[in-house]
């Protein structure tokens, strides 16, 4: 893909594969809806020029078959793009269950990556093929948005909230990553490279970059340090909700409402506590704002999902 | 060649006693145009001032430009760049874009087109003028006091929390300007409903005045919301209100809903006046009334209508819900058909015509060539997996680039060297028009197709630096980007050139039915001595009078 004039981007999945038949296909559509505009103009600018002998007679001014076909025909064609392109976007939209799962932070201007494992980088991003991988993101400062051009892929990155885009890589290869959301002096810097390996190198480089832990252990040492553990541990005499087994279900609220306890929702109950209190408690739980960064948000959340089940042992 | 005969009459002095007094000859000092309330000086006064922005934004665009030769970042320093293409970008948008043929041209033209004498409110028309000014005066400010590096959507919390430069003043402009905007679309509402001449029903209304009926009905309801926004944008980075600021509870994502619900209707408040000028040429120029006439009046309209509904195609990929997503892609599917109609309607009018292929209809159909192009790429951003990929990118700068400046600036050029002659009283050089807007359609094309392949590639937009096999389609688009300005550049020449030495315009050179051309040129002080009593349809050429009702 070092050709002089490069025109088509590389493709490292299935997925990109169908957006390229896509749009190939479009390509062809664009070329028959446009053809007859092009066509005919240069055609009657060349036949019906002032002062030529052409036959002007009967000429129409209006025709409402005409008119209604040439409004409906290209609507209908454009529908079935539509449905086809959203289609696809559902597919991205809706990640499978057991995907890997690596954290996103991004900030002005780099990207940091964690894995499940614990294994972090910077500006790189490893994966191995053939594994569905959802990556969970956020941001520490402005929005930013993370572009896999060879997937076909992007998403923004938002401060406050997560956000998420799933792929399954399926050729290996050093490809592109690269921010496209204005996010400020060095936006144009903010890139890396997103490096898909056979399973076999994928393990590989995570051993050789092995940590002591994994996110959810490290979590659950940060779940000690801040003191989490007293008030939700075992033990405690303190009256808080038992996280256990909580994540993906949904909590009733003193108010009466119930909530999808999800990644959002533990980030919030951490940052602000008091907007969403679990039926039965007080709301005692000091807001731990300005404490904790977005990456020690993320271990916390992988901790408390990695907790079993009330009463199931864990495997 | 001489292509500029020398005048037969020489100016003023001896027939100016045959004619009666043009608008021009009511005042030749600077007081009496700075204190006009005449709309075709107003238009004047606009045309001046527009023009100067639009090379003002040039020069951002230049600076953009020539960074891009080369992958590295080289001639400017990073925030350096950011704010060029800032400049241009909030330059371009809202001092010509939006402005541009609603000011110049339907000021000059919607009162000559309707039989009146003038707007409705003649003072308010003034005071737009200095609003527009008093808001270029502000931008003035920012750029000299060093610029703004938050791009002319103003995201935040980049722009609230994150931007050091002057964001305040920068919104201060657009939020002053946006007066203007509001209050040349209620002047013209107003005359449009109430100035029409005796027999001028709506349906025999000039689609330009149509379209400028539909553009200032969006320019009243859509402008207020974006004046809110910037209001508490300013009040978010002076005070921290906290609305947008994640940090204090506020939506990061909130300012882009306020934002696209004004700017995404913008985009038709650039696009429609523009229509409405491109279906003036095209029957003028082939002697045929337009075909389908009621559709491509009532396609103003439901663009106008449907526009409002589909500012969230812009974010697709900003993390709103899914199933929205999916309703605003199908709605910018909708918002489509109307446009897809009056492109067919355009070519069919030519069909069987007296085609007189000079240069406003070169602009014309440079026109339909380039917004086609740019429309169905809009179709490849609204359909959501494609944009996935190409949101962001340079793709999205080639898509906005031909209907923005491959629509609405060949159709302002096109509207100027149709009207000219009205408005001047003078013959401009048939040749040099025709170069120039040759040199454009050609320019442009280089210029901005290659965008849609970088961005295809993978090559975001805003970027200082970019990976180095790029480069051949950069410095591919720089090359167009100066041919192009050699094509804009050129009008102004040959435009000033024939205020002083080209030949007098008769009233109607291009035998046109408007009642525009049925006055003289220049038009005297109040339009028409009588007004007239209209008792024909609009683009009332040959084949059409028989079936006269
Ligand atoms: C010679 C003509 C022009 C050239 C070479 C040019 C070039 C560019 C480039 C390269 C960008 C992208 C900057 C970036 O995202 O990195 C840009 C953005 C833009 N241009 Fe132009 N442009 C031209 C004329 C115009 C004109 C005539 C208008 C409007 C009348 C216009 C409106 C805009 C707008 C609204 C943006 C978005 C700015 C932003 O991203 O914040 N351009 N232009
Ligand atoms: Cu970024």
């Amino acid at each position: 893909m070092t050709s002089w004039l490069p025109f088509w981007p590389a493709s490292a999945s299935a997925y990109a594969d169908r957006v390229d038949l896509l749009v190939w296909a479009f390509s062809a559509l664009i070329i028959v809806l446009a053809a007859p505009v092009i066509i005919g103009m240069v055609w009657f600018a060349a036949k019906y020029h002032r002062g030529s002998p052409a036959d002007r007679s009967d000429a129409p001014t209006r025709g409402f078959w005409i008119e209604a076909d040439w409004t409906v025909v290209p609507f209908l064609l454009a529908m079935i793009f539509f449905v086809w392109a959203a289609h696809l976007y559902y597919i991205v939209r809706t990640p499978p269950d057991g995907a890997m799962e690596v954290a996103v932070v991004a900030k002005q201007w780099m990207w940091k990556f964690q894995h499940p494992g614990g294994q972090r980088e910077i500006n790189e991003l490893h994966v191995p093929t053939g594994q569905p991988v959802k990556l969970t993101m956020t941001s520490q400062d402005v929005i930013h948005s993370l572009f896999l051009p060879e997937l076909r892929l992007k998403m923004d990155v938002l401060p406050d909230r997560y956000t998420s885009i799933w792929f399954q890589a399926d050729r290996p290869g050093t490809y592109a990553l690269r921010c496209t959301q204005f996010c400020g002096t060095d936006h144009a810097l903010m890139g890396g490279r997103f490096i898909v390996q056979e399973p076999r190198d994928y393990e590989a480089w995570l051993q050789a970059s092995a940590v002591d832990g994994t996110l959810a252990q490290e979590g659950e040492r940060l779940f000690r340090r801040l003191g989490c553990s007293g008030c939700h541990g075992m033990n405690s005499a303190v009256h808080a909700p038992d996280l256990a087994g909580i994540y993906g279900t949904q909590q009733p609220l003193a108010d009466g409402r119930f909530v999808l306890a999800d990644d959002r929702y533990i980030r919030d109950s951490i940052l602000m506590p008091k907007r969403q209190v679990v039926a039965g408690y007080e709301p005692i739980m000091p807001s731990f704002a300005g404490k904790v960064s977005e990456e020690e948000i993320l271990r916390l959340i992988a901790y408390v999902k990695s907790l079993p089940r009330e009463g199931s042992k864990q495997p | 060649m001489t292509v500029y005969a020398p005048p037969a009459d020489t100016p003023n002095a001896d027939t100016a006693s045959a004619r009666p007094r043009t608008y021009i000859e009511a005042g030749y000092t600077l007081r009496s145009w700075l204190l006009t309330t005449d709309h075709k000086r107003i238009a004047i006064l606009y045309m001046v001032s527009i023009t100067g922005f639009f090379f003002l934004g040039a020069l951002g665009a230049a600076a953009v430009r020539l960074e891009l030769l080369t992958p590295k970042l080289d001639l400017l320093s990073a925030d350096g760049y950011n704010r060029a293409f800032t400049l241009h970008g909030v330059v371009m948008v809202w001092f010509f874009l939006i402005p541009s043929i609603p000011t110049v041209f339907g000021n000059f033209l919607i009162p000559l087109m309707i039989g009146a004498r003038d707007l409705a409110f003649p003072r308010l028309n003034l005071l737009s003028w200095y609003i527009y000014v008093l808001g270029g005066l502000f931008t003035a400010y920012v750029l000299v006091a060093g610029g703004v590096e938050t791009g002319w959507t103003l995201y935040t919390p980049l722009s609230t929390k994150y931007a050091p430069g002057h964001t305040v003043m920068a919104a201060a402009a657009i939020f002053v300007v946006g007066f203007s905007s509001i209050l040349t679309g209620l002047n013209f509402i107003v005359t449009i409903h109430t100035l029409r001449a005796p027999g001028m029903t709506w349906f025999r209304l000039p689609i330009f005045v149509w379209s400028h009926y539909a553009t200032s009905v969006i320019l009243v309801l859509a402008t207020p919301v974006l004046a809110m926004a910037l209001i508490l944008l300013a009040l978010e980075r002076a005070l921290g209100i906290g609305v947008f600021d994640p940090d204090l509870g506020g939506d990061p994502l909130l300012w882009q809903h306020l934002f696209w619900f004004y700017s995404h209707p913008a985009v038709y408040i650039m696009i429609l006046p523009s229509m409405g000028v491109v279906t003036e040429l095209v029957t003028t120029f082939s002697r045929k009334r337009v075909f389908g006439y009621e559709f491509v009046a009532f396609a103003s309209i439901a663009i106008a209508i449907i526009g409002f509904l589909v500012w969230g195609h812009h974010m697709f990929v900003a993390g709103q819900s899914m199933y929205a997503s999916m309703v605003f892609s199908f709605l910018s599917f909708l918002v489509a058909a109307p446009s897809a109609v009056k492109v067919y309607n355009w070519t069919a009018t030519l069909y069987k015509g007296q085609l007189d292929l000079r240069a406003p209809l070169l602009y014309a159909m440079g026109f339909i060539g380039l917004f086609v192009f740019g429309g169905l790429t809009g179709l490849i951003l609204a359909s959501l997996a494609l944009d996935v990929h190409a949101h962001g990118t340079a793709f999205v700068v080639a898509h906005f680039h031909y209907i923005m400046v491959g629509g609405a600036v060949s159709a302002y050029l096109g509207a100027l060297h149709c009207w000219w002659p009205k408005m001047t009283g003078r013959l401009y050089s048939e040749f040099w028009g025709r170069i120039s807007a040759l040199l454009i359609f050609f320019g442009f094309n280089i210029t901005f197709f290659p965008q849609y392949i970088l961005g295809w590639l993978g090559m975001p937009r805003r970027y200082h630096s970019y990976p180095p096999e790029f480069q051949s389609w950069e410095v591919l688009s720089s090359a167009g980007a100066v041919m192009l300005g050699v094509g804009y550049l050129l009008p102004l020449v040959y435009l000033l050139w024939s205020l002083f030495y080209g030949p007098r315009a008769p009233a109607n050179p291009w035998g046109a039915t408007g009642l525009e051309w049925r006055v003289p040129s220049p038009p005297p002080k109040h339009n028409f001595d009588e007004i007239p009593v209209v008792t024909w349809k609009a683009y009332d050429y040959p084949p059409a009078r028989e079936e006269q009702g």
